[in-house]
């Protein structure tokens, strides 16, 4: 009897793949997927029509769905949802896929494929899916039984949750959608082979905690690791950050970490970092480094970063440890594991701190902080763009909401990063590791999604913005009150730049040419248009923009000359900072060993 | 530690047999730009589902570490091992040898062969296919011998590794 029901219950648990895909993504927590529809993914779009546990949001281009899909999981930590179709589907997707792993960002793209007995025979929009995207995935499957296909999907989750979170593509051919397919749940047991490590090693900690004791110059730098270890590795962070009365920086993707406005912090570090960030980074004894990956953007010529300096790396991907920058202390672990454990072990060990030394290196840092980096001068009618930056952050301020920051990528992010100030983690989605112009408006789409009353800004460039523009429409779709902050400066901003300063001022194919009328678009798309043209009317513009209840486009026209600074040249060292234009020269000297670096 | 002196590795890595595997860890090779000087793979135990690819590279300290650690960190990779730094070890590869010559010639490697301990599986009137095992060196000294004496065609199967003792790798 008992047997005859356990059969029974098996074969009515059978159901269509594409049913058994969308349980498993129910019960995996999932409420949202970006996605487009195409032939080979038909049968989950018909299953997603009579189901009410899942929303789908129409993306424009598939790019658009896998950013949207960051940025709902950066700014809520959970695992952002993909759905795409073959051939086309998926290729489009790779540009985001590619974004995300670079910067660690947890997602599961499903990739509709032609049916298994199809695959290799060149069928219409096939494309080999898992072979494109095995270096641009954390890892990716294809389903090739109807067996595997619940399983899979848990898998997928997890992997792209654990560890160091990244994308994962799961490769759906259409016969696996249609034949029915078991159902089970996701396993309670461990993982067969990847199983990262999470706490961190008691010895090393101690020994990290023993040499920050002692340091004289002690530096902490953070990264998107502390973002990506939850709400909660922040706070550790700041607490610990007091406890030892130690100057804090963060990376571009570790911003809102710990927060801008605290004594404590030095600004970000890295090519456009602070003077003072990047001159206690070099002049450090002691440096702790949690989750971060000293990449090119932040060490600048490598053997002269930080040159007398013992270094402390705690991050949760081994292969992180000793790839560019030989360090002393190794750490394994999740950020807040590691930052729990180091505060527990700061309070009991008995090492005396050299306060002494720390405070003579405080005053060091201020007379950096004296020189004041960041200063810009807004005189006159046109708009500096730091000074509009600044002017949307004091603004945002005021309305007292929840903000949002996404951008695009080039000056007008690293302006973003120097002049807005963020005090909360999940606060700021730029695409840091591959720099994707395009990224920030289907970003700051997903964030709004998850969202839905916060106040979501894409600061943009003109140039970038065209990139997804076509998003737009989504917006107007699906009543997405986004903000588009355009910094137009008729220029590739930060190609122009590296023009001007590295390439004799030769602005080869970086002028943006017959740009269309921002405010007319916007109006196209059911969107609001505004401009400012001059100083005076950068404010309203702004209110206006903020109190305005659906989509804007703001096309804030600012000077077109204007440099980001201070700036480390490629294949310079920390110490070589260039501050502003009046030392622009410096750049010239750029040998072509440091031109070859981009 | 040295920065400039570079080294061989020989490195056992203890897989998922799935497919896609191969691809997985030579695209990571090729993406990062490291050398493969041999890689060999092979199903070892059906039940568990486990092969083991053993790779031989060359690198620095620094860059044979992160080789190391790249590979552990694929998904469906269960166990990397060092066998050139975790102690003595035995690295053996497999040659088939096509000699085709007649007269002296045919003498002369017959009898190196003999001195090198390759079998003959396989003869002609005009040729020998001879079958070595060995350290990749040996099969290499054997090979610059036999060009002389009408070498036609090598094929090898790259470096297999185990190491010495009671230390073993497993899931």
């Amino acid at each position: 009897m008992s047997a005859a029901i356990t059969s029974s219950t098996a074969t009515t648990d059978q159901r269509p793949g594409a049913e058994v895909v969308l349980r498993a993504l129910k019960d995996q927590g999932v409420e949202v997927i970006f996605g487009y529809p195409g032939g080979a993914v038909l049968p989950i779009y018909d299953a997603l029509f009579q189901q009410n546990a899942i929303r789908h949001i129409l993306v424009r281009h598939e790019q658009a769905a896998v950013h949207a899909a960051e940025g709902y999981a950066r700014s809520t930590g959970k695992v952002g949802v993909v759905l795409v179709t073959s051939g086309p589907g998926a290729t489009n997707a790779v540009t985001g896929l590619v974004d995300a792993l670079m910067d660690s960002i947890p997602v599961v793209c499903l990739t509709g494929q032609v049916p298994t007995h199809l695959i290799g025979n060149d069928a219409f929009q096939e494309a080999d899916t898992t072979g494109i995207t095995r270096p641009a995935t954390k890892h990716n499957y294809l389903v090739k039984r109807s067996d595997d296909l619940a399983k899979t999907v848990h898998e997928a989750f997890y992997v792209a949750r654990s560890g160091r979170p990244g994308p994962v593509v799961i490769d759906l051919p259409k016969d696996i959608l249609i034949k029915p397919a078991p159902y089970v749940a996701a396993p309670t047991t461990e993982h067969r082979s990847y199983r990262p490590v999470t706490a961190p090693d008691p010895a090393r900690i101690q020994e990290a905690v023993r040499l920050l004791k002692r340091s004289e110059r002690p530096v902490i730098y953070t990264g998107g690791g502390v973002i990506n270890a939850g709400p909660e590795a922040s706070r550790l962070l700041a607490e610990f950050v007091h406890l030892t009365g130690m100057p804090c920086t963060n990376t571009l993707m570790g911003l809102g970490a710990f927060p801008a406005s605290d004594p404590q912090f030095l600004g970000m570090l890295g090519m456009h970092g602070t003077y003072e960030a990047n001159l206690a980074m070099h002049g450090c004894d002691v440096m702790l480094n949690v989750g971060a990956r000293f990449d090119d953007r932040i060490t600048g010529r490598l053997d002269a970063f930080s040159p007398n300096s013992k270094k402390i790396h705690a991050d949760i991907d081994p292969s992180s440890i000793n790839k560019n920058v030989e360090v002393q202390v190794p750490i394994i672990g999740d950020a807040r594991q590691v930052l729990a454990a180091l505060i527990e072990c700061w309070k009991q060990d008995p090492t005396p701190v050299a306060k002494t030394e720390q405070l003579a290196w405080w005053k060091l840092i201020d007379e950096w902080r004296e020189k004041k980096c960041l200063a810009y001068v807004q005189e006159g009618s046109i708009i500096k763009p730091q000074h509009a930056v600044r002017r949307l952050y004091e603004l945002t301020r005021e309305t007292g909401r929840d903000t949002f920051i996404s951008t695009e990528v080039g000056q007008h992010q690293m302006w973003a990063a120097q002049y807005f100030g963020f005090e909360k983690p999940n606060r700021w989605m730029t695409s840091g590791g591959l720099g994707t112009m395009g990224y920030g408006l289907p970003a700051a789409m997903g964030v709004q999604i998850a969202h839905p009353d916060a106040l979501c800004i894409d600061i943009a460039g003109e140039a970038s913005i065209l990139m997804n523009i076509q998003e737009m429409g989504t917006l107007a779709q699906y009543r997405l009150p986004v903000k588009v902050f355009i910094l137009n400066n008729e220029y590739m901003g930060m190609v122009r730049q590296w023009q001007e300063l590295l390439h004799g001022s030769r602005y080869s194919e970086s002028y943006s040419e017959a740009l269309p009328d921002f405010v007319k678009l916007a109006d196209a798309f059911h969107a609001k248009g505004l401009r400012a043209t001059s100083a005076d009317q950068l404010d309203d513009v702004i209110k206006e923009m903020l109190a305005h209840p659906g989509p804007v486009i703001a096309d804030i026209c600012v000077a077109k000359d204007e440099n980001c600074f201070p700036m480390i040249p490629s294949g310079a060292a920390h110490n070589e900072m260039i501050m502003g234009p009046d030392q622009e020269q410096n750049a010239r000297s750029v040998t072509d060993e440091g031109k070859v670096l981009v | 530690m040295s920065d400039n002196m570079t080294r061989t590795a020989t490195i056992a890595v203890l897989v998922e047999n799935e497919a896609g595997i191969l691809a997985r860890v030579v695209g990571l090779f090729s993406g990062r730009g490291y050398n493969i000087e041999s890689l060999t793979v092979a199903a070892v135990d059906e039940e568990k589902r486990l092969s083991r690819i053993t790779v031989v590279t060359t690198g620095t300290d620094m860059v044979i570490e992160q080789i190391k650690a790249q590979l552990d960190r694929l998904v469906p990779v269960h166990r990397v091992s060092d066998l050139s730094q975790e102690g003595p070890h035995l690295v053996r590869e497999l040659a088939l040898i096509k000699v085709i010559g007649k007269g002296d010639h045919r003498v002369e490697a017959l009898r190196l062969a003999d001195a090198f301990r390759a079998r003959v599986v396989d003869a002609t009137t005009e040729s020998f296919v001879f079958e070595m095992t060995g350290a990749g060196e040996k099969i290499d000294a054997f090979c610059t011998l036999m060009r002389p004496l009408g070498l036609a065609e090598i094929s090898r199967t790259g470096a297999v590794a185990i190491a010495r003792g009671t230390s073993h790798i497993a899931a």
